[in-house]
C-alpha cells in the first residue's frame, strides 16, 4: 500500500509546481500592475520616482525566471510573499479566511452526500418508480441551476421574505449563517451524486456476483447490505473527490454573494485590486487543497478495494 | 422409479420486448430423480440457461415465467412467494455459474462468501461459519484452506474459484445442484478435475445434478439421462448412451456427428469436419413449423408448416420430429 | 458515418424542444423583442413590475426585461457554442495526436491535462478573464481554454484502443498518412461521445458565463447577457425581485434543455447507459 501512496504523492508535486508556474506566467502578463493601479483612480498621482522605487522593492523588475525561482523557494518555506495592497504577509491574509471557506465547502459537501447518496440509492432500488423519476428529474434540474441564482432565490425567500435565516455574512460563525450558502453551493454536487449513485447501484445490481448472492437464498435487503453497497461505493467516492474541485470554483461565487469571508472572496477582490501575491497564494491554496482531497480519495480506494491493495 | 425430485411440466418463459411478447422457451418438460445426474444440452441461445434460472425463480425482467408447473418433491413452486423461494435457494437447490471470476464478490474474502451460507440457512455465528467454510474448502480440495479462506477472488485461479463456487452451492447439503456451464470458462485440464469433483461430492451426498452445457460429450459422460434443446424447445431426450448410439432427432444427429473422433482418419481417410449448416435463430425470429427446419437435412413440407408433436421413446425418452430416426 | 438509431426517449424530446426554442428565440430576436435591449432606456419606466406592457417588468434604467432576455439568448448561445467548439478543437487535436504518436508528446499532453484538472475550471477562467479583460470575445476564449481536458481524455483513450485494431494497421500499410488516418478512420468512431460532451459542456459554459458576469468579469452592463442582468438585479432584490427571477429562469431552462439533450444523446448512442430508465 505504501508504494502506491508514495507514487501518488510523487505525482502531486510536479502538478502543483506546474500550476504555480502557470499562474505565475499568467499574472506576469497582467496588463497594468498594482503599482500603476494605485495611481489610476485619478485622484492621487504618484511620483514616478516613488513608483520606480516601489517596483524595485517588490522585485518586479527582476527577470521572470529569477522571480519564479525565488517564489518557489519562498513557498517551500511557507512564505507566500507580501500583499501589494495591505503589506501584510499573504499567509496572514489568507490564514484568517481558511476556516470559513473550509466550513462552507465541507458544509456543502455534507449536505450533498447526506441528501444525494441516499436518494440515488433509493432510486436505483426502485427503478421506474415515482421516487426514481422524481429524484432524477430533481437531479437534472439541480445540475442546471446557476448556483448563485439559487442562492439569490433562497436568500430572497428564506431571509428577506420569511426572515427565518440571516441573509448574508458570517455572523458569529453559528450554523444559521452557514445554512443558506452551504445549501446553495451543495445543490449541484448533490444532484450529480444522486445520479452517479443511482447509476453505480444499478450497475452492481445487475452484476453476476449479485445473481450468485440471490441464488444463495439471500433476501434483497441483505444482498444490498452485504454485497451491493461496498461495490457501489467506489464510484461514489470518486465522484465526491472530483466534485470538490468544481465546488471550490463555485464557492468563489457563493462567497461573494453571501459576503462570506473566505478564500474565494479574497481571491476575487485581489484580482480586481491586482494584488498578485495574494491571488497567487489563494490559487495555490485552493489547488493544494484539491490535490490533497484527491490523494485522500485514492487512499480510500486502497482501503475499500482489495484488488488494489494486493495488486494484480 | 421413485418420485421425481424435480419435475418441470410444459414450462413457458416469455420475453417482453419492443411492444410484443416472445416465447423464449415453451413446452419444456423434464424430470430429475433423487440423486440423478441429468444433462441439458444445446447451443448458446437455445434457452437452457434461462430454464435453469426459472427453476430457481431468478428470472428478471424482461424475462418471466409465463406458464407450466415446476414441482420440487411433489410441491408446486412456480407460484411460490419470494420468501418461500428464498428458503429453497441455497438450502434445497444450489447453483453454480459459468464465469467464476465475476460470480464472486470481488470485495469479500472467499471464506466469508462460503460462510454466508451457514449464517443464512443454519443460523450459525460468524466464527463457527468461518470454521465450517474452511472445512468446505478442504472438501473441494483447495490446498491450504486455512490460508485460502482469507483470500480474495482475484487472488485465486479460475479452477479454484469454481471450487469455491461448488463449496458455496453444496454448503448446506442441497437436494439438487444446478450447474450452468461450469467448466466452459476453464482450461481443459482443469475441466476434468472440476467435473470429477462435482460427481464425487454429489454422489457422496445423494445430490441430484442438473448439468447444463453445450458440450454433448461432457454431458453424456457425466449424466445418466440427457435432453437436447433447440430454439426454446426440447427436441430429444434419452439415456446418455442411447443418445450417442442412436440419436433420433436430426439436430442431435448433427451434434453427435460433428464431434471429431479419434482414429477416424486411419479408418476413413482424411475428411472435413461435419457441421450443422446455418445458425441458431434468435428468439424474435423463430421459424414456423418445426423450428429446426431451415437447417435440417431431412426437411420436407410438413416440417415447414406444422410443429411436430412429441413422440415417446423407450426408457422414458422422447423426440420431437416428423421424421425421427 | 451511419447515424445510429436514436432511442433517447423523453429526455431527447424535452431537451431538444427547450434548446430548439432557445435557438429560435435567438435567431428571431429582432422580430419578437419589443424594444432595443440597450438603447431603449426610459427612466420614467424604471422598476415596473411585470404587467401588460412590460411582460417581465423593467429594470432600474427603465429597460424592458423581456426584450433584454430575448436578446440575451444570443449572447448565451454564442458563448455556449463557440466556447465548446474551441474546447473540442483543442481537446480533439491534443487527444488524437497524443494517443496516436505517443512518446514525449503524449507525456506532455497528459501532464498538461493533469494540471488543468487540478485547477477548478471557474477559477482558471477567472484568471484568464482577469488578464483579457471583460467582454464577449475574452469570455469565449477563456471558457474555450478551460474545459478541453474532457474531450482530450476521451479522444486519447479511444485512439489508444483503436490504434491496435486491424483496420488502422491496414490503413497504415496502405500508406495512409498519419493525419489522414486520424481524421478519416478514428475520428468518425468517437464523434458520438464527443457530441455528448460538447452538448453538456455548453450548459456548463452558459452557467460559467453567468457566474463570471455576476462577478464582474464576464459581460459587463449594459449588454443584456443573462448573467450581467443577474448581477445588476442583485442589489434590487428587495425592491424589484422580478429582475432576478427571469434571467435566472432563462438560464435554468436553457441549461436544463442542454443537459436533457446531452443525456438523451448519450442514452441513444450507448445502449448500455444506466442513466436511462432502468
Amino acid at each position: 500500500m505504501l508504494p502506491v501512496l508514495a507514487r501518488r504523492l510523487a505525482n502531486v508535486i510536479p502538478t502543483l509546481v506546474a500550476v504555480i508556474a502557470l499562474v505565475f506566467l499568467l499574472f506576469s502578463v497582467l496588463p497594468g500592475s498594482f503599482i500603476s493601479g494605485m495611481g489610476e483612480d485619478g485622484r492621487t498621482t504618484i511620483d514616478p520616482q516613488v513608483m520606480e522605487r516601489m517596483r524595485k522593492e517588490m522585485g518586479l523588475d527582476d527577470p521572470l525566471p529569477e522571480r519564479f525561482a525565488k517564489y518557489i523557494a519562498h513557498t517551500a518555506t511557507g512564505d507566500l510573499g507580501t500583499s501589494f495592497r495591505t503589506h501584510e504577509p499573504v499567509t496572514t491574509l489568507i490564514g484568517v479566511r481558511v476556516w470559513p471557506s473550509l466550513k462552507l465547502v465541507f458544509g456543502a459537501m455534507c449536505f450533498a452526500i447526506l441528501v444525494g447518496v441516499p436518494l440515488g440509492f433509493l432510486a436505483a432500488l426502485r427503478p421506474g418508480s415515482l421516487i426514481d423519476t422524481a429524484s432524477m428529474v430533481g437531479a437534472i434540474s439541480g445540475l442546471s441551476l446557476s448556483q448563485f441564482w439559487l442562492g439569490l432565490m433562497l436568500m430572497y425567500l428564506f431571509a428577506l421574505q420569511l426572515k427565518w435565516l440571516p441573509s448574508f455574512g458570517y455572523g458569529d460563525g453559528g450554523i444559521q449563517h452557514l445554512i443558506l450558502p452551504a445549501v446553495a453551493l451543495g445543490v449541484g454536487p448533490m444532484a450529480l451524486l444522486a445520479r452517479t449513485t443511482r447509476a453505480a447501484v444499478l450497475d452492481v445490481l445487475n452484476a453476476d456476483f449479485v445473481r450468485t448472492a440471490r441464488s444463495k437464498g439471500m433476501s434483497e435487503p441483505r444482498v444490498v447490505k452485504w454485497h451491493v453497497m461496498r461495490n457501489a461505493l467506489v464510484l461514489v467516492i470518486t465522484t465526491i473527490g472530483l466534485q470538490f474541485g468544481s465546488l471550490m470554483g463555485a464557492a468563489v461565487v457563493v462567497e461573494k454573494l453571501f459576503a462570506w469571508p473566505g478564500v474565494g472572496s479574497l481571491l476575487i477582490d485581489s484580482v480586481f485590486q491586482r494584488d498578485i501575491p495574494t491571488v497567487q497564494g489563494c490559487i495555490l491554496l485552493i489547488v493544494t487543497f484539491f490535490l490533497v482531497i484527491n490523494t485522500l480519495v485514492d487512499i480510500a480506494y486502497v482501503a475499500i478495494d482489495p484488488r488494489i491493495r494486493y495488486g494484480r | 422409479m421413485s418420485a421425481a425430485l424435480l419435475k418441470v411440466e410444459d414450462m413457458r418463459i416469455a420475453l417482453a420486448g419492443d411492444g410484443t411478447t416472445y416465447n423464449a422457451v415453451e413446452n419444456v418438460s423434464f424430470e430429475i430423480g433423487r440423486g440423478e445426474a441429468f444433462g441439458l444440452v444445446g447451443e448458446s441461445g437455445c434457452g437452457k440457461s434461462i430454464s435453469a434460472l426459472a427453476v430457481m425463480g431468478l428470472l428478471r425482467q424482461p424475462l418471466s415465467l409465463a406458464g407450466g408447473r415446476i414441482l420440487l418433491d411433489g410441491q408446486e413452486i412456480q407460484h411460490a412467494s419470494p420468501a418461500e423461494m428464498r428458503r429453497l435457494r441455497g438450502k434445497r437447490i444450489g447453483m453454480i455459474f459459468q464465469e467464476p471470476m465475476t460470480a464472486l464478490n470481488p470485495l469479500s474474502p472467499v471464506g466469508r462468501q462460503i460462510a454466508e451460507m451457514f449464517v443464512l440457512h443454519q443460523g450459525a455465528g460468524w466464527s463457527e461459519a468461518m470454521d465450517r467454510a474452511e472445512e468446505a474448502l478442504r472438501q473441494v480440495r483447495v490446498p491450504s484452506p486455512e490460508r485460502r479462506i482469507k483470500d480474495y477472488p482475484h487472488q485465486l485461479s479460475g479452477g479454484m474459484r469454481q471450487r469455491v463456487m461448488i463449496a458455496i452451492a453444496l454448503a448446506c447439503g442441497p437436494d439438487l445442484l444446478i450447474a450452468d456451464e461450469p467448466t466452459t470458462a476453464l482450461d481443459v485440464t482443469v475441466q476434468a478435475e472440476i467435473i470429477d469433483l462435482m460427481r464425487e461430492l454429489c454422489a457422496a451426498n445423494g445430490t441430484a445434478i442438473l448439468m447444463i452445457s453445450h458440450d454433448l460429450g461432457l454431458v453424456a459422460n457425466m449424466c445418466r439421462r440427457v435432453a437436447v434443446m433447440y430454439a426454446g424447445r426440447i427436441v430429444e431426450a434419452q439415456q446418455a448412451d442411447a443418445i450417442f448410439a442412436t440419436p433420433r432427432h436430426p439436430y442431435t444427429q448433427g451434434l453427435v456427428n460433428s464431434l471429431p473422433r479419434l482414429g477416424e482418419r486411419s479408418k476413413h481417410g482424411r475428411q472435413r469436419l461435419r457441421e450443422i449448416s446455418g445458425v441458431v435463430p434468435s428468439i424474435q425470429s423463430y421459424p414456423g413449423g418445426c423450428r429446426f427446419n431451415p437447417r435440417c437435412p431431412s426437411v420436407t413440407d410438413v416440417c415447414r408448416s406444422t410443429s411436430p408433436d412429441v413422440t415417446a421413446l423407450p426408457a422414458d425418452g422422447l423426440v420431437r420430429c416428423h421424421h425421427h430416426g | 458515418m451511419k447515424l445510429p438509431r436514436l432511442k433517447g426517449g423523453t429526455s431527447l424530446w424535452i431537451g431538444g424542444t427547450l434548446v430548439g426554442v432557445a435557438i429560435l428565440v435567438a435567431i428571431a430576436a429582432p422580430l419578437i423583442a419589443h424594444t432595443d435591449p440597450v438603447l431603449d432606456a426610459n427612466l420614467m419606466n424604471a422598476e415596473i413590475p411585470p404587467g401588460e406592457e412590460f411582460w417581465f417588468g423593467t429594470d432600474a434604467q427603465g429597460r424592458d426585461i423581456y426584450s433584454r432576455i430575448v436578446y440575451g439568448s444570443r449572447i448565451s448561445l454564442t458563448v455556449g457554442v463557440v466556447s465548446q467548439l474551441l474546447n473540442s478543437l483543442i481537446g480533439i487535436s491534443l487527444g488524437l495526436t497524443a494517443g496516436y504518436w505517443g512518446g514525449w508528446w503524449d507525456d506532455f499532453v497528459s501532464g498538461l491535462t493533469n494540471m488543468m484538472l487540478a485547477i477548478p475550471s471557474l477559477i482558471f477562467a477567472l484568471a484568464i478573464m482577469a488578464i483579457l479583460g471583460p467582454g464577449l470575445p475574452s469570455l469565449v476564449i477563456a471558457l474555450g481554454l478551460t474545459a478541453w481536458s474532457y474531450s482530450c481524455r476521451l479522444t486519447r483513450a479511444q485512439v489508444l484502443s483503436l490504434k491496435s485494431q486491424g483496420y488502422i494497421q491496414a490503413a497504415r500499410i496502405l500508406g495512409y498518412g498519419d493525419l489522414r488516418i486520424m481524421f478519416t478512420q478514428i475520428l468518425p468512431n468517437i464523434l458520438g461521445p464527443l457530441i455528448v460532451i460538447a452538448t453538456l459542456g455548453m450548459g456548463t459554459a452558459i452557467l460559467a458565463e453567468a457566474a463570471l458576469s455576476f462577478l464582474g468579469l464576464g459581460i459587463r452592463p449594459p449588454f443584456p447577457s443573462w448573467g450581467s442582468m443577474l448581477s445588476e438585479a442583485r442589489d434590487q432584490i428587495t425592491t424589484a425581485p422580478w429582475l432576478s427571477v427571469f434571467p435566472g429562469l432563462a438560464i435554468f431552462l436553457t441549461v436544463l434543455g442542454l443537459n436533457l439533450l446531452g443525456d438523451g444523446l448519450r442514452d441513444g448512442l450507448d445502449p448500455q447507459s444506466t442513466t436511462r430508465r432502468a
